[in-house]
């Protein structure tokens, strides 16, 4: 339980989003062309970092928009937040 | 040799005051090299280690561990012990271990405390009724034993349930499997661990594990914080830090590691004598034989390696837990821990080979990784000796997040993920 800052609203409890996992697995462009393999690796296999870890996360009880998070999954901090699309921090 | 645990051993170490009771297991340094090194102590690892001597006669071993033996999620979870699962791959490898548990005091000279006191897991709405009555019919054609209970059979068998139908979830019925129970979560470890350090297996605590080496896709050894061992068989059983060990050795798992939590009440008298599970309002409570209610809490639904786990996790389970049992409204609860829980995207554990020779996988049990102890132990054991599953385990190699051939246990395994 921590507290997030959402870029659209600001600091709300954590209570409010919902984590959406792993941040930056791009959806494959041509789904079709793929091995099992590669399928596996998009849809189950995942870093579960301890440590520094890029996520998404989703307002879901406020403006209920999508964005990123750069936290410490060793103690929940959050060292960064940034919106979709951009890019992530380089300190991290 | 280890001194037998007797009647007799008691009265006689009585008289000495209990001052001279043997090692039950040794704190040696590590070899230079084992025929299998096994990563982690908690009761998987140790379970691992006691059937490869024991069945496989690998007696050259050795078991590392970070912290303490058991000090990990051995000694957090609630110590739930039951095999009903619907799946027939699950309810094969779950009733495996129920059967190795009901022998297990007199096989390990220890008493691991195990109770069939009964599990019952409850409906609290019209599908969950239908997923009890169908995952009983399932349990009884796999030949687990399992009963439907109406609401007045609910309220007979646990009279201090709140079966009202004007509760906001109220009990609709519920299932219940008699030989399930629960066990003294430290005791399995402390006696897989005299049992396998009787056989000559080496038990190394306080020993972290900084790397894999490989050449080329074949295993070569550990480096431990107590230096490298040389080892061609590496077996990892680290619960919560599989990912972690994973990635030493370049491999990605198809895990998300969670806090899950529990909590104890203050000790009273006698009040629940079987464990109810509720999936629908996620609360379960059972009562240790010190008289503590041991109750579970969900789990956070984010990637964390905290070890405490969120505040409203615990209420929710509170709320509900209250108004099954109002009688419960004034206890106090004297203990909250959380544990790390390795969570796969099926809700079934991997026990497999990976695709680097002499590495092999025994993770993703989530929360429900107590109660297969010995029969997990028992079928990594059959995997790492003969580097080929048991007919038990085959289903839960980690090709089947690449073969799609999943083993679906989540909501069907009667508590809620």
């Amino acid at each position: 339980m921590f507290v997030i800052n959402c870029p659209y609203c600001g600091e709300r409890d954590q209570s409010e989003f919902n984590s959406g996992g792993e941040a930056h697995i791009i959806r494959p462009k041509q789904p079709t062309e793929l091995s099992d393999d590669e399928w596996a690796e998009f849809l189950f296999m995942r870093k579960n970092i301890k440590g520094i870890q890029f996520e998404r996360w989703n307002h879901t009880h406020g403006c209920r928009k999508w964005f990123n998070v750069v936290r410490d999954t060793t103690n929940d901090q959050i060292h960064a937040v940034y919106k979709m699309g951009e890019k992530p921090p380089k300190d991290y | 040799m280890k001194n037998k645990y007797s009647i007799f051993s008691l009265i006689k170490n009585a008289f000495s005051q209990h001052e001279n009771w043997q090692q039950a297991w040794g704190d040696p340094n590590p070899k230079k090299e084992y025929d299998a090194v096994i990563v982690g102590g908690g009761g998987h690892g140790l379970a691992t280690a006691y059937y490869l001597a024991k069945k496989h006669n690998m007696k050259n071993i050795a078991v590392l561990e970070k912290g303490w033996i058991g000090g990990g999620n051995t000694g957090r979870n609630t110590t739930i012990i039951r095999s009903n699962y619907l799946w027939d791959a699950s309810a094969g490898l779950y009733d495996h271990a129920l059967k190795i548990w009901e022998n297990l005091s007199q096989e390990l000279n220890y008493n691991v405390m195990f109770s069939q006191r009964g599990v019952m897991n409850l409906a609290h709405n019209l599908q969950d009724v239908r997923d009890l009555k169908r995952r009983t019919h399932a349990n009884r054609l796999n030949g687990i034993d399992a009963i439907w209970l109406n609401t007045n059979e609910v309220k007979k068998f646990c009279p201090i349930i709140n079966t009202s139908p004007n509760i906001r979830y109220p009990v609709l019925g519920g299932t219940l499997q008699k030989r399930a129970g629960t066990a003294r979560h430290d005791a399995v470890a402390w006696g897989y661990a005299r049992g396998a350090n009787e056989m000559g297996v080496d038990i190394i605590q306080n020993c972290e594990v900084k790397g894999i080496k490989r050449n080329g896709n074949q295993v070569e050894g550990i480096d431990t914080v107590k230096g490298f061992i040389k080892t061609k068989k590496i077996g990892v059983v680290a619960a919560g830090h599989s990912s972690v060990i994973a990635n030493m050795a370049g491999l990605k798992l198809p895990l998300e590691s969670k806090p899950l939590q529990a909590l104890v009440s203050e000790p009273v008298k006698p009040i629940i004598d079987t464990v109810v599970m509720s999936n629908a309002v996620h609360a379960y409570v059972s009562q240790s034989d010190k008289g503590e209610l041991v109750i579970g809490a969900g789990t956070d639904a984010y990637v964390s390696y905290t070890q405490r786990g969120s505040h409203d996790v615990v209420e929710g389970t509170l709320k509900a837990i209250l108004e099954l049992y109002p009688i419960f409204s004034r206890m106090k609860m004297l203990r909250q821990w959380g544990g790390i829980v390795d969570i796969c995207p099926d809700a079934s554990p991997i026990i497999s080979k990976t695709s680097i020779k002499g590495l092999y996988f025994n993770c993703g049990w989530g929360t429900g990784g107590f109660k297969a102890t010995p029969g997990s132990g028992d079928l990594f054991a059959h995997t790492i000796a003969n580097d080929e599953p048991h007919k038990l385990n085959a289903a839960f190699n980690i090709n089947r997040f690449v073969s799609g051939d999943l083993v679906d246990e989540h909501g069907a395994a009667a508590v809620a993920h």
